[in-house]
């Protein structure tokens, strides 16, 4: 018993309960910084990396904080962890840094992050929530690459960089401006709700 | 940068929701009617024009003598939702009217990236005070003039929701309107030069 | 364990001691990191500088002097570079409002006779595929060997020398309006402004 809720724990942010696909949550990077899978991986992962901590940190002092203050003490730490996280990746990985830009600091603002601190780490111990951090990160992560590669590979005729229709082919520009952001994801989500089963 | 090209370019050429990706959950999330659309809008107008000076006056009296800018998204997200609360507060004392309009929408706005990132954008730019007070107002107009375009358009395809091919009702139809919209405001890029 | 209840003491004591904790960690990793992201900054600006000028033995950014454009309204950036001691070319940090998508920057490298040895964009918001070719060798190419005190650094259609990327002259004349700002501070470098001059 204990060990499925665990596993179901892990895997619920993965397909079922999908953060993009299925729970539309955190659009904004998802649209935004997905013209590539380069760019798609970066933001999954920093976001994925911000909800682990968070997801942790928020589990672990939940009991010391009164229920009244705790949405601005929540905030006050993702803000921080997610500062952090702004200042590791421009010191270290300067040109992702710049690529990403405004949407780091906008973790901060991701439904997910706070959602998932209010609707699970608020109320479950540490590894529950790290699990469920995990899960959501990965699904979160999938989601953006998955738009990425697609963006990228329509809109660019190129994959991580890798070009592969030459330097007088056409590919269609349209995917990697605004509106393909939206058009690529209304297609994932048809697919999804296909594999799924839904609209049957 | 003269302030009616500040307003041009944000509320056309780089509206904040269509091209910029800002605030998409309530473009999502609140634009099923025109009314509650346009509530929205005005919930956003007005906060993010008040918080554009409550920043630009933090960020440059407090944190910039004390060297502390790297402190500003945690600062700023604080601002914010502390005066959404103050808003929210004041309006139901000085006009239930108000209110009863905006009320429900208010604490839907901290979560708002477009708040949050106009702020930052604002800083980024190192706009002065009367700049970044356009700067937010414009940003704010042109987030109301998409929602409320967003949710006339969806009310005409929820009337016919059964024409639609199954898979395509719910998400995939909004996000295909979206990117309509969002390309016909690409017409508007290169205004200005 | 029970959560601890919500009296004015414990919520004060509680907000106060998440920001406290906050605050000490940001200190903390700002002090670590400034060092590497000022670093970051720079090299990606001293990369580009090796690529337009080619090879020096001097640190430009020690001496970067500030010039404003014969016109008065702009600053630009100069970093010497020097091959045993004598000044070899200099690289001038430049950028155009005029763009398709906003601000143009780029960095371009110029010999003490005046010949370009091209330019690297360092920043651009221009539409993909059509405007962001002003990056691509093809027209930025067209640059290299041009000289200041010779060729004019117009359009093709403006009676110059250079050919616009098709479909994206106004992310051409972008790249014209900083190679000009360049080249009248370069002269006027030349001519013997030194320094920073308000």
């Amino acid at each position: 018993m204990k060990n499925s809720t665990s596993i179901s724990n892990l895997t619920r942010g993965i397909v079922r309960d999908n953060p993009v696909f299925v729970m539309m949550l955190g659009m904004c990077p998802t649209l935004g910084v997905t013209t590539s899978l380069e760019n798609a991986f970066g933001m999954g992962i920093a976001t994925a990396f911000t909800l682990l901590l968070s997801n942790s940190f928020i589990s672990l002092v939940k009991n010391f904080i009164p229920s009244m203050v705790r949405i601005p003490c929540y905030i006050v730490l993702i803000a921080s962890i997610v500062t952090v996280i702004d200042m590791m990746m421009a010191a270290y990985y300067p040109a992702l840094h710049a690529k990403l830009g405004i949407y780091i600091p906008l973790i901060v603002v991701n439904c997910i992050i706070l959602g998932r601190a209010e609707a699970f780490a608020s109320k479950n111990n540490i590894v529950q929530s790290f699990l469920d951090a995990m899960g959501m990160g990965i699904g979160f992560t999938a989601a953006l690459c998955l738009l990425g590669s697609v963006r990228e590979i329509l809109g660019a005729g190129s994959l991580l960089g890798h070009n592969f229709i030459g330097e007088e082919g056409y590919p269609l520009l349209l995917f990697i401006m605004p509106p393909g952001a939206f058009l690529a994801l209304a297609g994932l989500i048809m697919a999804f709700n296909r594999l799924r089963g839904v609209n049957r | 940068m003269s302030i009616t090209m500040i307003f041009v370019s944000a509320v056309l050429v780089n509206n904040i929701v269509l091209s910029q990706f800002l605030g998409i959950c309530p473009f999502l999330g609140v634009s099923k009617k025109i009314s509650t659309a346009f509530g929205m809008g005005l919930a956003v107008m007005f906060v993010m024009t008040i918080s554009s000076v409550a920043t630009y006056l933090i960020y440059y009296r407090l944190l910039v003598p004390h060297q502390l800018e790297f402190m500003n998204t945690v600062v700023f997200i604080l601002v914010i939702a502390a005066l959404v609360q103050m808003v929210e507060i004041v309006i139901k004392k000085v006009s239930p009217l108000l209110y009863q309009a905006l009320g429900i929408f208010l604490p839907l706005i901290t979560t708002n990236c477009a708040v949050l990132g106009v702020a930052i954008l604002a800083v980024q730019k190192e706009f002065s005070l009367s700049h970044s007070v356009c700067f937010g107002l414009a940003n704010a107009i042109g987030f109301t003039l998409a929602i409320v375009l967003m949710a006339g358009l969806r009310e005409r395809i929820n009337q016919n929701q059964d024409a639609l091919p199954r898979g395509m009702r719910g998400a995939p139809i909004v996000l295909i309107t979206a990117a309509l919209l969002s390309m016909a405001f690409m017409g508007f890029s290169g205004i200005g030069n | 364990m029970k959560p601890i209840k919500s009296t004015l003491f414990n919520m004060i004591f509680s907000l106060l001691a998440v920001a406290a904790v906050s605050a000490f960690t940001l200190g903390y990793v700002y002090q670590i990191t400034k060092e590497p992201i000022a670093e970051a900054k720079n090299r990606k600006t001293l990369d580009a500088i090796r690529e337009v000028v080619g090879s020096f033995d001097n640190d430009p950014f020690a001496e970067k002097t500030t010039i404003t454009t014969p016109d008065g309204k702009y600053k630009l950036q100069l970093y010497p570079a020097r091959e045993n001691g004598t000044i070899t070319a200099v690289a001038i940090e430049t950028f155009s409002d005029g763009g398709f998508g906003g601000k143009v920057e780029l960095i371009i490298g110029m010999l003490m006779d005046g010949t370009v040895t091209g330019y690297k964009v360092i920043e651009q918001k221009e539409t993909p595929g059509l405007g962001s070719k002003i990056a691509e060798k093809k027209f930025a190419g067209q640059f290299v060997g041009l000289n200041a005190y010779q060729d004019q650094f117009k359009l093709q259609k403006d009676g110059g020398e250079i050919d616009a990327v098709t479909g994206a002259t106004i992310s051409s004349r972008a790249v014209i309006d900083a190679v000009q700002k360049a080249v009248q501070t370069y002269k006027k470098f030349n001519a013997g402004a030194t320094g920073y001059e308000e």
